[in-house]
Order: structure tokens, then sequence, then C-alpha cells
């Protein structure tokens, strides 16, 4: 089994830490990962703003260095619903829907293709989960707090895999964040504000780390933390995952 | 139009006031919760309403026939209004005929998106709002800013002061039952002197021709019961083919609305009282426009419950208002566009598709599929702003060429690392504004990987 | 003519025929349906009390509302203090302290009742009342919405509605007023 991995373009540019602790947990487990280096973007950016259409060339490079790949593994849940749900408007060869059906968010490919029961991953503090949106609503990760269904969330399922963490209940489980793409600019006022809302619930139930499936809704909440100098911190959930110490 | 973005920002400037808007609509949704989770079946009914309202919008000129051919039976008058002026005009018409000269009038979207209100009293005739959020914005001349709680926005001094002012009550009166009683007497009488009564409705069944109005306050009822003449204004698409199918929306209505397991009163018209007069007002105004957009038809199966508002992170911390129509949130986000694409090029942009609008919805409408949807046409039809067009145009180059891509990251890392900081936080800043940009890693995780296999 | 252009444009831009879905029977989950409707009828706001016979039923009106002077009702085994043919204009309705109508049938999920003009004598009588009485047969109720709809025909009488307690509102700051413009109170009284 060749797994293609998928590192999104603002967590290459600025989170690399968060694509290192992919790759490791993912050879840790016995993967045999390969990171196609031609990659760029899934094109998420663009068509979020309308501008599907332009975003075509990118979806075609995508297929084009992912196709290969028995799965193709990304440590974001937004980016792995974009291309499984929006890259339909172009021509649904064999390869794209390859890469469409076979595109998964880390916490699917770990629970659903590797079917881990445990990992080796101590984390002994107080966190705070993130449900980032496109995971939990768009792919379906978790119950979301709206549906009448029975409670299910992958990432909490893999979190407490981790041992010594300690999760919290927050008060609102799955409200978004604020990020939302280029909202986070064109509606500035409100996407601080839901953030500032967001951290606000995390701290009341004492959480030392937010961690998340979607370094997006972190880039965006660390944004404000570090703009007011609080103390909470925020790990993606690879990284919790993969054994990183705070 | 003021932008969303504008107004949502002074609606913020006020956090604390934000904040207790934000809590006052968490708070329903969370009742909204706590009644869906007590019925086990609740998704499958949110499938067969869904599934039903699929059947009356491709069956729906045969339903509207048997419809109009049942109430016609039951001696209802029946009219049909291709859009808003056509339904002024209508009513409007039925009340001359009568000489009325007040009306009372219930809760109704339909009216309040035809403006029947300021129609007929620019003609004349008195008209009083009865639920009592309406109530409260009318007599402070204001649109609704939720279509449940159309005074949702307001503070209880402000009504408290807005009822000393328009009912005399007592200067500084603030107390929610006292305001209440206050209105409960103003209204009462405006009741027994109605020459006329108007209301929207919930549910028109085709196989009995009669319509079904709900309410909690009981004010439709109190209405159209002492009023010689009973005008229920309807959307085409209020439609429901058989009286077992209220079955399945009564029992989402309210649970989705305000968490209430039904409304008080669940009124079925059917015919006239003996003497008065029944009238039934079919409207169309946009909604065949709207079925035939196969990706965006699917919104007519709105029962404006408002869980989608509630739900809303960004309506509750932008109020109503901040849309610009009478429907707002995420329900009304994909309405507009349908209704003046330029006008309202805005508003499909007012969102994070974070996707809790459509798993509230008790019809399942795809409300956030059908943002992304409206978000390619304005773009395609030309109306993003100029600057975010060519940022797009830029971005999908770059994005598309890996060693574009690799030097652009390669710039903004150094930018961030060098930059002094008055060149990176300023006006064109906008991420900055009130968030610090990321720290820039020593490499990417891309110039890392070929070191590491080495 | 407006009718024929709405006709026409859906005609001409309505999806493909699907079908109509059957709604499933969902079954109760109450053992007790009676008691669940009860509760209900006391969650909404409500009171629920029972009587034995005609007897009791008079006596309980007369025990809940001591200082009534005007109780108007249509039904034969209730003595008013009113008779309501005498009460023909709005506003001598509007001087109702209570009045007593029937309820057809209960619904156990949500405390609703189901009557008609017929039990109510005057279709304005249940809102325009202070304070509103229904009686009710506790062998009448069923479990959810769906049962009440096959137990009913709406289209029976020119106006019935379900009623689940007394005029409510919360327009001013979310906050629960009880007797907004109709009821202030609803009471069931459950009798054979």
């Amino acid at each position: 089994m060749k797994i293609g991995l998928f590192i999104p373009c603002y967590v290459d540019q600025f989170y690399p830490q968060v694509g290192i602790a992919t790759l490791e947990l993912l050879e840790k487990l016995g993967c045999q990962v390969e990171y196609p280096t031609g990659q760029t973007c899934c094109g998420q950016p663009m068509a979020n703003t309308g501008c599907e259409r332009d975003a075509k060339a990118s979806y075609q490079h995508f297929v084009r260095l992912f196709h290969p790949y028995d799965y193709v593994v990304a440590p974001s849940g937004s980016c792995t619903y974009h291309v499984r749900k929006h890259y339909d408007i172009i021509e649904q060869t064999g390869e794209v829907q390859k890469v469409r059906e076979k595109t998964l968010d880390l916490s699917e490919f770990l629970l659903d293709v590797l079917k881990v029961k445990a990992l080796d991953s101590l984390f002994p503090h107080r966190v705070g989960l993130h449900q980032s949106c496109h995971g939990l609503r768009g792919l379906r990760l978790g119950t979301g707090s709206e549906r009448v269904l029975e409670q299910q969330s992958k990432l909490h399922t893999l979190l407490r895999m981790a041992k010594g963490i300690e999760l919290v209940e927050l008060g609102r489980p799955d409200e978004c964040c604020g990020f939302g793409g280029t909202f986070a600019i064109n509606e500035t006022a409100i996407s601080v504000k839901m953030g500032k809302g967001r951290i606000a619930d995390h701290e009341s139930q004492g959480v030392e780390v937010i961690t998340a499936g979607d370094m997006s809704c972190l880039m965006h909440l660390e944004g404000i933390i570090r703009r007011q100098k609080k103390k909470i911190k925020v790990k993606h959930i690879a990284e919790i995952l993969n054994g990183t110490t705070i | 139009m003021k932008e969303h973005a504008q107004k949502a920002a002074e609606f913020i400037r006020n956090e604390s006031r934000a904040d207790w808007h934000d809590e006052a609509l968490w708070f329903v949704r969370a009742k909204r919760d706590k009644a869906s989770h007590s019925i086990p079946e609740w998704e499958q009914l949110r499938e067969l309403a869904s599934r039903i309202k699929d059947n009356v919008l491709a069956g729906l000129d045969g339903y509207l026939e048997q419809f109009e051919a049942n109430a016609l039976r039951n001696g209802v008058h029946v009219h049909w209004a291709a859009d808003a002026e056509d339904h002024n005009r209508i009513v409007y018409g039925i009340l001359q005929k009568h000489g009325v000269e007040r009306i009372v009038k219930s809760k109704s979207m339909l009216t309040e998106e035809c403006r029947l209100n300021e129609y007929l009293i620019e003609n004349g005739i008195e008209v009083v709002d009865t639920d009592l959020g309406e109530r409260i914005i009318q007599l402070k001349e204001e649109p609704p800013s939720h279509i449940v709680m159309p005074a949702i926005h307001l503070k209880k001094e402000e009504v408290g002061e807005l009822f000393h002012q328009k009912l005399h009550t007592e200067k500084g009166a603030t107390g929610p039952q006292y305001l209440a009683e206050a209105a409960r007497q103003h209204l009462r009488q405006k009741f027994l002197s109605a020459q006329a009564a108007i209301t929207g409705v919930n549910f028109a069944i085709a196989e009995t021709g009669g319509v079904v109005v709900c309410t909690n306050e009981g004010n439709a009822d109190m209405g159209v019961h002492l009023a010689p003449v009973q005008i229920h204004c309807m959307g085409i698409e209020k439609i429901l083919p058989k009286a077992e199918h209220l079955g399945v929306f009564t029992r989402l209505l309210a649970r989705s609305a305000t968490g209430q397991p039904i409304t008080i009163y669940t009124s079925h018209y059917h015919r006239p009282r003996e003497g008065g007069e029944m009238h039934i007002v079919i409207v169309d105004n946009g909604r065949t426009t709207q079925l035939g957009r196969a990706d965006f038809r699917n919104s007519l199966k709105c029962i404006r419950c408002g869980a989608c508002m509630n739900t809303c992170p960004i309506y509750r911390r932008s109020g109503g208002h901040s849309y610009g129509y009478t429907i707002p949130g995420p329900i009304g986000s994909i309405l507009t566009p349908g209704i003046d694409l330029k006008k309202y090029s805005g508003l499909p942009f007012a969102s994070t598709l974070c996707g809790s609008c459509s798993d509230v919805c008790p019809v399942k409408i795809n409300i956030h599929e059908q943002l992304y949807r409206w978000r390619q046409i304005i773009a395609e039809q030309g109306h993003l702003p100029p600057a975010k067009r060519q940022s797009m145009k830029w971005a999908a180059r770059v994005l598309a060429r890996p060693v574009w891509y690799n030097l652009a990251g390669k710039m903004a890392r150094w930018a961030l690392k060098w930059l002094p900081r008055p060149l990176l936080y300023n006006r064109f800043n906008e991420w900055g504004k009130d968030r610090e940009l990321p720290e820039p890693p020593k490499q990417s995780f891309k110039e890392w990987y070929p070191r590491k296999q080495a | 003519m407006s009718k024929d252009k709405i006709l026409a444009a859906i005609r001409k831009n309505k999806p493909t025929e699907v079908p109509l879905p059957e709604p499933p029977s969902f079954p109760g989950r109450e053992s007790s349906p009676v008691e669940a409707f009860a509760s209900m009828v006391e969650a909404g706001g409500g009171k629920a009390v029972r009587a034995a016979g005609p007897e009791e039923l008079n006596t309980t009106i007369k025990r809940l509302f001591p200082k009534a002077e005007k109780v108007a009702s249509p039904l034969p085994e209730v003595r008013p203090t009113i008779e309501l043919d005498h009460l023909s204009s709005p506003a001598e309705l509007e001087t109702i302290d209570v009045a007593v109508i029937r309820g057809q049938l209960g619904v156990a999920e949500n405390g609703a009742i189901w009557t008609t003009e017929e039990d109510c004598g005057h279709r304005v009588l249940p809102f325009i009342t202070q304070h509103l009485v229904i009686v009710l047969n506790p062998g009448k109720i069923v479990d959810n919405m769906h049962q009440a709809y096959e137990h009913i025909q709406i289209d029976a009488t020119g106006f019935g509605l379900f009623i689940a307690g007394p005029s409510k509102t919360a327009d001013i700051e979310q906050s629960l007023v009880i007797g907004a413009q109709g009821a202030r109170s609803m009471t069931v009284i459950l009798k054979e």
C-alpha cells in the first residue's frame, strides 16, 4: 500500500512541524509514505471565493500528482473535503474519481484503513478539541451537535489513545471558530469575534492546549491568542498523536 | 447597500451587546437541540419532510389547482398574485370592497416581503401588527430582525421606553410581564374594532383546500374570528398534499423554531364562519423563477422556522438587520441572490460555510452548499469586488505552478521574518488588525523533506 | 391572468416528478400516554386535573375559579353563569372570565388538544376568554401527531385547532410571559 502525503499549502509554509508529525506518525505505523514534492494546494481558497473555474488547474495538478497512490492522506479535514466534494467540476476521468475516493483525512485513514487501536503517545495535558467544521459536517468525522444520531467522534477516539490526556467538554462543542478561508479577511470583525468566543470557551474549561484536525482554524485562533498574549497553546492533532511534547 | 461586513463590524462595536444577542439566540438553539433530541426518529422526520417537499415542488401546479378547487368548494375566495404589487392590489381590493379602514395582522413573512403594510398605510388603512414582537418593531418603525422573533435585537429597556412613548406605560418600567400586559390591553382593543384580519400561512392542504396557521400568542385567531373578513396570504410553496403530512411538519416546526413540542395554537381554517368572508391569496413573487434553478429550488422547501438563524455564528454576531433583507441569516443569503444578484452579492460570503444551518434545517435544505454555488455565480457574472477577483486570478496562477508556489512561499516567510512590523501590520493587512500573522518557520515542510530522505 | 401565468411558469420550471413518501407509523414510547399527556400539558404552562363525573366537573371549575363571574360553555353538562347565546358582540365576549369547551383528542407527545368550532360554540371563545378550560376524555389520548391526524378530519368543520396551553410570548428578551393575546390560563379536565 503506497500512500501519497498531501501537506496543505499553508501547513507546508508556516507549520512544517504538523507535516513532519503526520509523516512520522504514519511511518511509525508501518506505512510506506511518499511526499510528491511538486504539490501546491487543493484549490480551495479560489473556489470558496467563487472562483472555482480558476482553481481547475490546481485540481488537475493535484490529480496528476496523486493518482498513482493507493491513498492520499492529508492532515486536514477541510482540504480533504474539498477534493472529495468539489472536484466534480473537472472531467471525471478514472484518475479523478480514484483520487476523490481515496483522499482521506488523517483521522479517517488511521481509524478506517489502518484500524489503529492504540498509539504510542503521552500527552498529560488538559486539552480542548476544536471540531473543525469541514471535517465534522463535511466529512462527518463526528456527530455534530445538531444531529439526532448516535454520538461518535473520530478525533475524540484518537485523542483518547494519548496517555495522560484530559479531554474537556466545551460549552459549545462544535461551533465554528470563524476562520472560513477568505472570510477571515473579508469579515474580519465577525471572524475575530467568533475566534474570541471559541478561545473563551476553552479557557473557561481550564484548557492548556487547543487541538483540531485543521491547522487553518488553529492558525486563526493562535493569531488571536498571540495578539492578546494569552497562555493557551494550539497543537494540531497529528502532533499530539505523534507524541510531540509542549 | 452597505456591505454585510461593514454592518456586522458596527454591530460588534458594542461588544457586550453583541454577546448578549449571541447568547439569546444560542439559548434558542440549545432549546431546539433538547427538543429535537427527545425525538429518536428526528432525522427520519427531516428526511420525510424533505422528500414530501420534493414531491410538492415537482407537482406544484397540480397541487395548487387541487387546493384551489377544494377551497372554492369550501366557499373560500381564491386569488392569484404574480408579484408583490399584484398581491398588495388584491388585498387592498378586498378591503375596499368591504369599506375596511382598520385591519389587524398576524405574522407573515410574505406580506413583509411584499411590503403590504406600507402599501395599505399609504392608501389610508390603519394596519396593526398583533404579534407582540411585530407590534414592537412596527411601533419602532423598524423591519424585523428575525423571522420568528422579530424584536430579538431589542432590550427590554428599549421596549419599555418605546411603550412609554406609544402606549403610555410607566416611565422606566421594563418588566416583560408588565410590558406584555400593556400590549395585551392595547391589542385587545384593536382586535375588537378591526374590520378585517390578515394572516400568513404555515401550511396549505391540497386535499382539503384549507390553510394552517401556527402561533403562540393566539393573535391570528383573535383577529380572524372577530373581524368579518379574513384574508390568508401564502406563497405557492406552502402546499402540502394531504392532512396526514401535517403530522410530520407540526412535529418539526416548533421544535426547530423555539424548542417547543408544538406551538400553542395550530389553527386549521377551512370555511368562513357564518356571515363572514374568507379569502386566500396565492403568491408567486419570484418563486417560480427559483423553482427553475436546479441548484437552488431546494430553498423553496423552507418552512420559516428560523433555526438556521439561531445556529448561525455569523447571524448571532451581526444581527438580522445586517443582511438588509426581510429574511436574514443563512436562508436569506440563499434567497436574496435569486432576487437581485448584484445588490445581494455580498450575502453568500457572509458565511464560513460551517454547515450548521444545513444540519439544523428541518427540511434538509443544503444551505451551505447553495451559498457555495451562489459564490461561483456571483464571481462568474462579475460581481466580485475587482481586487478580490484579481487576487484570486493570481493565486490560481501561483498555486497551479510548483516553482511559483515555492518562491511565493519563501518570499512570504522571508517577509514575515525580516520586514519591520509597520510594513507587515498596516491598514492593508486585514488579518493583522486583531490577529498576529503566523511565526515563520526556518524552513517549509517541502524544504525539510529531501534532507530527511537523505 | 396571474393564475395561468403562475401555473405555466411552474410547468416550465418544475423538476421531474418524485414519488410522495408514505410516512411510516411511529409508535408511541410512553407506557402511559395519559400521564405523559398530563406532564406535557404542565410543561406547556397548562394544568391537568381529573374529574369523575358531571358533578365533580362543575365543582372543579368552581374550585379553580372561585371568583369568576362569567363562566360560559356550550357543553350541556357544564353549569354556566352566563348563556353563550346572550353574548353576541365581540365586546361582550371579551368580558368572559372562564370558557369551558370540549376537547376531542389529546396528544401525549406535546400536550396538544384537538377541538373544533362545534366544541367551542363560538370560534373566538377559546382565545378571547380570560381563562380556558377544556374537558377531555382520557380515553381519547393518542401518542403523537401522526396518530392524531389519523383520528381527526381537519375539514369536518370550518375551523378546528390544536391547543397546547395558555397563550404565551417570549418576544421581549426571550422572557416567557403567559397570557399574551389569548387565554391567560388553560386547564384540562380529564373526565371519562
